[in-house]
């Protein structure tokens, strides 16, 4: 059985007083394996971020289903899935740690277990040295390295990511695509990219998958020829070049299109 | 110079002006004591302890309608902020709330509640109630959406969200409410005691002008208002602290 | 549907439920308390209609409109003299802040002496509580004018004067009319209240003697028809606000 299987999945946002109704994504068929590194890349509002909401139960699939280990996703947002969203979302109010350690609150588990594993994720995170810093004293990366701690910390089995380094430079995303590496063979959680750098795509994932302009459609799953040891020195690999290549041809015509029809987020 | 010198030099420079007036008797000893007067018998009257149990009274009662107007404030600006039919059909009444006259409302709750604290600590409490209200909505609004959805993918139900998430992160603007709470509550209290209580400071205030005792009036009144000044102005400088620590 | 029409629907919404609360209030308190809703709009309607009625409502129209004249142009001469500099700006904004927070109603018996009972003191009470939050408002708006504004005006080699009058009184003008709506609202209070202890006429005076015979129907009847004008008057400023700010 796949880990996350997603079946027919579409969405449709209502009409509204003064729009028509939007056809955003889908139908989308898709099957993710236990532990696999799965990327997802398309044009500018084709509607991933949608089917990642859609996918961490945040909102429901107007037709189709999402089932995670096999139980179906409905509005609700189930147990062991994990989210980074592209905005920073840690605590303004809270430190380092008490970010971090925020999930484990309702946790079953002692404090002493509890305080084990936020030292775990703060220097797996790189963050010991900041424990007691307050977000806004850190740079957007270190705050996106906290809210990625905060996600770790409680082991989830799913772990989906919304462009988490877009508001990084492309150095650090490097760098940042080999943490997440790192950690993913660490946890061997299932884990979902989306990125709109196909670089940072063909370089991390197992497979990537190709979204078409709205409403989103996958247009073809590329498998990547890594094996686990991989990383940003995959740049130097020649099947690298082949396999951007292709993604790029996939979606050289989506991105037109979607440039066309004014490509604004919805 | 810097402004806060200037102003310090404008209120002694206004404060000389005029002590020498009522000394050239410029200004009528019937009208008003010269400032340095007003400070002695002020500094007797505080020894004296007359006027304690006015003072605790009022305090009491102001302490009693901002608390009161805060924790009402703070849980309906958030029960408000979560049906949104209900925002609607009430936000007319914040919008046209402090044009009321709410003093119009004092003589019904004397005759509704008696000559207690209660009608003074009820006017207080209306004035506040809307401040906070209001800016509770204002702080929620601005909890940004990664926030809320983070609270949903931690699986919290609504009242673990409101309480871990959404009101700390809209504190500083809850505070800017508890600010205005807290000078609305001085006007409302005060100005109650002195249209109609038996006790207080503003009671006392009235007693006096109507015994025209300046020794006593115009000392009560520089209290009142050293105090209400003095509080309002702490909590404006957490309120700029508070707002100052989210931005970088 | 419009947003017109929603928005009426919902104050609609609200004066019902204000109603029925009303109702059941009476209900609960008896007639010694409240007077029920219909009684008491009976009896307001026949109150405006006496003749007895003009004459103060007369007296407390004629010194409102007096004290918001004096509190809109000395609100606005400070507001442009602080907001022209910035140096006055940072030297009175606390100043001015703190007498926006301070119990005015306790100042009463100093404006009393000073003006005497009458006409006067009314005014001065009036033109006292709404001066502060113009000034404030106007001094905001010519602060936080977008320099480019300033920048575009110099450009066009525009006199200090065009200036003024084409770019900057335009774009200043959203935020300044906030501070005359509230101060509006606030010089109706202060009248009030000064109608209520300083005078023979008004409409202040008719409450205060109705209090002072516990006219419970004459109370309420004035109550509401201050609360109807109050809340009248100011949801149409608000709506010119909303516009102002919309089209901003």
């Amino acid at each position: 059985m796949a880990h996350l299987e997603l079946r027919g999945v579409t969405r449709v946002f209502p009409a509204t007083a003064t729009t028509a109704a939007v056809e955003a994504l889908g139908p989308i068929d898709l099957a993710i394996e236990r532990g696999e590194f799965f990327a997802l890349v398309g044009p500018s509002g084709c509607g991933k971020s949608t089917l990642l909401e859609i996918i961490a139960g945040l909102i429901g699939p107007t037709a189709g289903a999402v089932t995670l280990e096999g139980r179906t996703i409905a509005g609700e947002v189930p147990d062991g899935v994990g989210i980074v969203f592209q905005e920073d979302a840690s605590f303004p109010w809270l430190t380092v740690r008490d970010n971090i350690a925020f999930g484990l609150r309702q946790a079953a588990g002692t404090a002493a277990e509890t305080r084990a594993r936020v030292d775990h994720a703060l220097m797996l995170m790189g963050l010991a040295d900041f424990a007691g810093a307050y977000p806004v004293q850190l740079s957007g990366g270190m705050r996106q390295r906290v809210c990625i701690a905060r996600t770790l910390v409680q082991r989830p089995r799913l772990i989906l990511l919304d462009e988490p380094f877009g508001a990084l430079d492309q150095q650090t995303r490097f760098l940042m695509g080999d943490e997440l590496i790192r950690l993913w063979r660490d946890t061997t959680a299932t884990i979902v990219l989306i990125t709109h750098s196909l670089d940072e795509a063909a370089m991390l994932a197992d497979r990537v998958g190709v979204l078409s302009a709205r409403p989103g459609r996958l247009l073809d799953v590329i498998r990547t020829p890594w094996s686990e040891q991989r990383g940003s020195g995959i740049i130097a690999d020649p099947r690298f070049g082949a396999v951007t290549a292709r993604l790029w041809q996939l979606l050289r015509e989506e991105s037109l299109r979607a440039m066309a029809a004014g490509g604004a987020r919805p | 110079m810097t402004p806060r010198a200037v102003r310090l030099a404008l209120v002694i420079g206004a404060v000389l002006l005029l002590e020498a007036l009522s000394r050239l008797g410029a200004i009528d000893r019937f009208a008003m004591l010269p400032p340095s007067e007003i400070v002695w018998h002020l500094g007797r009257i505080l020894l004296s302890a007359q006027y304690w149990p006015a003072i605790a009274k009022t305090l009491g009662n102001v302490a009693s309608a901002c608390a009161a107007a805060v924790v009402a404030g703070v849980v309906l600006g958030a029960l408000i902020h979560r049906w949104r039919g209900l925002r609607e059909t009430l936000d007319p009444l914040f919008a046209a709330y402090y044009a009321i006259p709410v003093y119009a409302f004092y003589p019904l709750f004397i005759v509704v509640f008696g000559l207690g604290d209660l009608p003074q600590v009820l006017i207080g409490f209306m004035l506040g109630l809307v401040a906070v209200i209001v800016n509770t909505l204002n702080g929620l609004d601005r909890v940004p959406r990664v926030l809320t959805k983070t609270a949903r993918i931690h699986r919290l139900n609504a009242l673990s969200a409101a309480i871990r998430i959404s009101l700390p992160c809209a504190a500083p603007y809850i505070f800017t409410g508890i600010k205005l709470a807290v000078a609305y509550s001085f006007i409302g209290v005060i100005g109650a005691e002195l249209i109609m209580a038996r006790t207080g400071l503003g009671y006392e205030i009235g007693y006096a002008y109507n015994n025209f005792d300046n020794t006593v009036m115009y000392p009560l009144i520089v209290l009142v208002l050293a105090i209400a000044a003095s509080v309002n102005a702490v909590f404006h400088r957490w309120e700029k602290k508070m707002l100052a620590r989210r931005r970088a | 549907m419009s947003p017109g029409i929603h928005r009426a629907g919902n104050a609609l919404v609200l004066v019902a439920g204000l109603l029925a609360a009303w109702q059941a209030l009476f209900w609960q308190v008896g007639a010694n308390a409240l007077a029920p809703p219909l009684e008491t709009v009976r009896f307001a309607a026949e109150l405006i209609a006496s003749p007895a009625f003009r004459p103060h409502a007369g007296e407390t129209a004629l010194a409102f409109a007096i004290a918001l004249f004096f509190a809109v142009s000395l609100g606005f001469l400070i507001g442009f003299t602080l907001g022209a500099s910035r140096f006055a700006a940072e030297v009175g904004e606390p100043i001015l802040v703190g007498l926006y927070s301070i119990p005015k109603l306790t100042l009463y018996p100093i404006v009393l002496l000073a003006f005497g009972i009458g006409l006067p003191a009314k005014i001065a009470f009036g033109t006292m509580h709404g001066i502060v939050p113009i000034a404030l408002f106007t001094m905001g708006a010519i602060r936080n004018l977008n320099p480019v504004y300033l920048k575009t005006a110099r450009v066009q080699r525009m006199s200090r004067v065009q200036a003024a009058r084409r770019v900057l009184l335009p774009a200043a003008l959203p935020e300044i009319f906030t501070g005359v709506r509230i101060g509006f609202s606030l010089t109706l209070i202060g009248t009030l209240l000064g109608e209520m202890f300083a005078a023979q006429r008004g409409l202040g005076y008719l409450l205060m003697t109705a209090i002072g015979v516990h006219n419970i129907r004459m109370i309420m009847a004035l109550t509401l028809i201050l609360v109807c004008v109050a809340v009248t008057v100011s949801a149409v400023l608000l709506a010119i606000d909303r516009r102002l700010h919309a089209r901003a």
